[in-house]
């Protein structure tokens, strides 16, 4: 890690030159990967750190090896951001997905860079990127949308006025797919918030990097603290903490791991937390975005009020 | 056990009782479905589904529903008796509400078999194959119709299992479908109790778990599929909240809440079991409500007259008497209404707990029986804590002459179903379903085609 630190940072030229002399006696800032939880950067309360290695069999980092309390506590962010995020108006946090998009468009370079270190290519880090970007702008524009597609007026026979909408679960538990550090994670966290929920997610153990980094476009988006909180770590140590939390409402799992997916079932039953494997997406082609994702962290209410009926009157006025 | 369009003999060789719970008199006996014999209905909806139905033109499939419904309008006079004699329920409601909704709900979902195309949006549907379907002793043939007409509708086959307690109109609808001439393994349907639910839930060859009844079930049949990959509908328990606020037409709200927890002997999931009055309207709304409690005829569920019927059998009257001495003990105060019941059967008077707080357990736990808790508010804000303070998120009631208290209200109440101003009311086209530990899926209306789906990509 420190060899390619201390290259990269001799091509930095800043503005004037006048550093240029120095900088390669410089030493880098390193970057302290933390998770992210109601806004804030915290360190994992364990104390505990992993350190993933590429295929180069470079250091990446030293990442938080978050704990069973970390997440009961993201939990926590989680539910108090929930009532604030879901009451905003669907054309505020349409803005909002949007401003994460810009957000990342602005800090390419370094995504590209931590992909590249994650065993990615040049143009399959750039192409990851792109989609990322992209798959927040498509997401921006659903939030104030796909109620519309998926609400119902219903024609009841009674003298009733009845409607249907769908309304966000509440606090998702999302266990990020291993593959597209950053893609598979804004692939899953942007239907789930843009449908109003909070959420907790489980970044990839193999390449944390990107997630982190994410969090800090969060940070910086105007998205309210607590609304995604990132956590690091191993999902063979948190996944059961996850599923069996009593206020989480659904659970997201990401991998083809049919042991884990049975479990993850098994357990939800706890509170009934709605389940969705997303083993089966290509989150790099069209069928890894869709209102149907949105939908699955919905819930569908619907409400009856009389309509009062003028005795012996038709409908001629 | 009506078993591939023809009536079949168990091969358990087993029999058991139903009873009249309003005379406890025996009325008939009907099979109990083994393993095996789950198997074979089973293998008969595969056949049905490869061979004939999923096959068979969307139109045509519509016709054979249609059929159905105008078959349960015609039959609507016997079912109705029927079905009060095997559950108890006052046959003013199984004649105006059970029976027609019945019907009604087939010939809603026999207009959607050639219209799928068009519920979803840029997506494709094919069905999901053989659906399992487990029902309930409160609406024994309304919970068959909620069941069959959707997934049949949409292509699929079914094996449904009616209540141990009311498996009388079920089999009368097995008679109607095969009098509507419904090929072969479409629809079968077989009776037993929990032995031959789970056996239903377990058998590999189904794709497909509707289920309603309680939440406790509900959470063994999520566990008990983990790791396969059937889909799953539950339609669970409930401990709604019926909230009255000071600017309510009280009388209105009155009637409303007797309707919301005594329909049906509170035998009702969605049941407004918990209301809550606005504190400076609190004795108004009691006092009133004991003398409509008053008003209220418990007795003979054939007589016309007849508000309360029978509870459903000797069990559930425990539970019910059970909640009855925990809610004393916790304090809380009784009041029942004065009137007399019948000597034999299983009867229970509409009653009302106040001064009841909200960690009671009866104000916490499902009772499904005719038993308000009764408790009180100051704010909006205090109320609506209260109000989803539960596990439950199936049902909800508010009332209050504010239009807009009224949206701030049903938004933030989190449950699947909102009744403004009204309560306990259901249609054919409204979907109906819980949030959170009330189950997951809708049953009804657009939304109610879904859980019987795939959903393709172009």
């Amino acid at each position: 890690m420190a060899k390619s630190a201390i290259k990269k940072s001799a091509l930095r030229v800043s503005e004037n030159g006048l550093e240029k002399k120095t900088s390669s006696k410089r030493l880098e800032v390193l970057k302290t990967y933390k998770i992210y939880i109601g806004g804030q950067f915290p360190r994992t309360e364990s104390g505990r750190y992993y350190t993933p290695v590429n295929k180069a069999g470079e250091k990446l980092a030293n990442v938080c090896l978050s704990s069973r309390k970390d997440f009961r506590d993201a939990v926590v962010a989680a539910r108090g951001a929930f009532g604030g995020w879901s009451g905003r108006a669907a054309f505020n946090r349409g803005q909002i997905l949007y401003r994460m998009a810009e957000m990342l468009e602005g800090r390419k370079e370094q995504f590209i860079s931590e992909l590249l270190r994650q065993d990615s290519t040049k143009a399959a880090a750039q192409k990851e990127l792109n989609l990322a970007i992209d798959r927040l702008i498509y997401y921006a524009g659903w939030c104030d949308k796909f109620q519309q597609l998926f609400s119902a007026v219903n024609p009841v026979a009674s003298s009733h006025f009845n409607f249907s909408v769908p309304e966000p679960m509440g606090v998702v538990a999302i266990v990020a797919p291993q593959g597209d550090g950053l893609l598979g994670l804004v692939s899953a966290i942007a239907p789930v918030i843009a449908g109003g929920n909070t959420c907790v997610v489980l970044a990839s153990e193999t390449k944390p990097l990107c997630s982190v980094t994410f969090a800090e476009v969060l940070n910086s988006s105007d998205l309210p603290g607590g609304v995604v909180n990132i956590l690091t770590g191993k999902p063979a140590e948190l996944i059961s903490g996850m599923v069996n939390h009593m206020d989480v409402n659904a659970t997201i799992y990401c991998e083809n791991n049919s042991s884990v997916k049975a479990s993850i079932r098994e357990q939800s039953a706890v509170n009934l937390k709605r389940i969705y494997f997303y083993d089966h997406l290509n989150w790099q082609k069209d069928e890894g975005q869709s209102p149907y994702l949105i939908m699955d962290t919905q819930e569908i209410k619907t409400t009856w009020h009389p309509i009062e009926n003028i005795a012996g009157a038709g409908g001629s006025y | 056990m009506f078993i591939n369009g023809s009536w079949q003999k168990p091969l358990s060789k087993k029999y058991f009782d139903t009873i009249n719970p309003a005379t406890e008199e025996k009325l008939s006996e009907v099979a109990e479905a083994s393993a095996a014999d789950v198997d074979k209905a089973v293998k008969a909806a595969r056949n049905a589904y490869d061979k004939t139905w999923r096959k068979m033109p969307a139109r045509e499939r519509a016709k054979y529903i249609f059929r159905i419904s105008r078959m349960i309008q015609e039959k609507a006079r016997e079912l109705a008796i029927i079905e009060t004699l095997d559950g108890g329920k006052p046959i003013r409601e199984s004649r105006d509400f059970d029976v027609p909704t019945a019907g009604n709900h087939f010939f809603y979902y026999a207009g959607w078999a050639d219209k799928l195309e068009y519920a979803f949006p840029n997506r494709q549907t094919t069905p999901l194959g053989v659906a399992g379907q487990i029902i309930p002793w409160n609406f024994p043939l309304l919970m068959a119709a909620w069941k069959i007409a959707p997934a049949i509708a949409t292509g699929n086959t079914v094996v449904l299992k009616s209540a141990e307690t009311t498996p009388l109109t079920a089999l009368k609808l097995a008679e109607i479908i095969q009098e509507a001439d419904l090929p072969p393994g479409v629809v079968n349907i077989i009776t037993g109790a929990g032995a031959t639910g789970a056996a239903i839930v377990n058998h590999p060859d189904i794709n497909k778990i509707a289920f309603t009844g309680s939440t406790d079930v509900g959470k063994i049949i999520q566990r008990a599929i983990a790791g396969t990959n059937k889909k799953a509908t539950l339609e669970l328990g409930g401990k709604a909240a019926n909230i009255i606020f000071e600017d309510a037409p009280i009388d209105q709200a009155v009637e409303g809440v007797i309707n919301g927890i005594y329909f049906n002997q509170g035998h009702v999931c969605c049941a407004g079991s918990r209301l809550y009055v606005q504190e400076s309207i609190a004795k108004e709304v009691i006092r009133k409500l004991k003398d409509r409690m008053e008003s209220l005829i418990v007795g003979d569920p054939l007589d016309k007259n007849t508000d309360i019927g029978a509870i459903n059998s000797r069990q559930q009257l425990e539970t019910i008497h059970k909640y009855l001495q925990i809610g004393k003990k916790e304090g809380a105060d009784m009041y029942e209404s004065s009137c007399p019941l019948p000597r034999k059967g299983f009867f229970c008077r509409p009653t009302m707990f106040t001064n009841v707080a909200q960690s009671n357990r009866i104000a916490q736990e499902e009772i499904f029986g005719p038993v308000l808790s009764i408790l009180t508010f100051r704010t909006d804000d205090e109320v609506i804590e209260k109000a989803n303070n539960t596990p439950y998120g199936l049902s909800a009631g508010v009332w209050t002459d504010k239009g807009s208290k009224i949206f701030n209200m049903t938004r933030r109440m989190r449950a699947g179903v909102i009744w403004a101003n009204t309560f306990n009311k259901f249609d054919p086209a409204s979907p109906f379903g819980g949030y959170k530990e009330s189950g997951f899926g809708r049953e009804g209306g657009l939304h109610g085609l879904l859980p019987y789906l795939n959903l393709v990509n172009h």
